[in-house]
């Protein structure tokens, strides 16, 4: 289960949006051991490419180190797929490097539908997970809980992830 | 004095658990084998069968990526602080054309090593539903 802020969602949304139809990527940083996103980092797809991303090295690096500083950890990978589905492809699970972090996929192929799937990937094993986006700004004691489909108005796929 | 080694989460079982070892090497490609002295496997993970550095991981030497400093051949001193990280990329590509693209034997062999066990995910079933 990967629980996160709305306002974090809608702004890795934007992102995706924004760097549509080249991928988008980033991350989104929480306090070590806490498994809590809390702060979004926008990168660089330093492939600036429709089917390919990857992070700029040297932003890698002071990102990462930045993290370190402040005791946190990715706790968040995203990135876009913008005519395909919000499903790791084999690239994606080849070289997942972040055992401990939720991978974060959004789909951009419909302008009008947001589609946003959250995943484990460790040992090249891919594990879907539910999404909990946590609506802090109305009230922090009220939590809903969604599960993100394919289209708005339906859940078409579950599954059993904790 | 040593030389600092940063080691990433992915990596860590190779060193029992430790973020941060010690090495020692004139050059990365003498600290890596002194490494791999300690941490038996840890160099593999690094290095290519052809003996280059995996395209997919990051290796900085103080504030620089060593594919700027030689890469394997890149001069270390004591004191030196060298950083693993695994590099974040993917994408919607397939694998091949991903590793015709990266240009790296090393890659696309990492790939299918893995590929048995992606082959049956849903996306693909649902692909081949299609």
């Amino acid at each position: 289960m990967l629980s996160i802020d709305r306002s974090i969602v809608e702004a890795i949304v934007a992102h995706a949006r924004r760097d549509h139809p080249d991928e988008a990527c980033g991350v989104v940083a929480g306090p070590a051991g806490a498994d809590t996103p809390t702060r979004h980092i926008p990168m660089v797809n330093a492939a600036r490419s429709m089917t390919f991303y990857e992070f700029d090295s040297m932003e890698q690096l002071r990102v990462w180190r930045e993290m370190d500083d402040r005791d946190e950890e990715p706790a968040v990978i995203y990135h876009s797929h913008t005519a395909t589905e919000a499903y790791p492809s084999r690239t994606d699970v080849s070289f997942a490097g972040e055992p401990g972090a939720h991978y974060l996929l959004v789909s951009t192929r419909d302008p009008d539908t947001e589609e946003i799937r959250s995943f484990r990937i460790v040992d090249g094993v891919v594990t879907e997970e539910p999404i909990r986006i946590v609506d802090a700004t109305v009230d922090p004691n009220a939590v809903q809980s969604y599960m993100f489909g394919q289209s708005p108005a339906t859940v078409d796929y579950e599954c059993s992830g904790s | 004095m040593a030389i600092e080694v940063r080691i990433p989460t992915i990596l860590r079982s190779y060193t029992g658990g430790a973020k941060v070892v010690e090495g020692t090497g004139d050059s990365l490609n003498d600290l890596l084998s002194d490494l791999d002295g300690k941490y038996s496997g840890l160099r593999g993970r690094l290095i290519t069968d052809q003996g280059a550095l995996h395209r997919f991981v990051n290796v900085y030497v103080n504030d620089e990526d060593v594919r700027f400093l030689g890469a394997l051949d890149a001069k270390l001193s004591d004191g030196d602080t060298v950083t693993i990280l695994p590099a974040v990329a993917g994408g919607a590509f397939g694998f091949a054309a991903a590793a015709a693209i990266i240009g790296h034997g090393a890659a696309a062999a990492a790939i299918i090593g893995h590929g048995a066990a992606v082959a049956a995910s849903p996306a693909d079933r649902a692909s081949a539903a299609r």
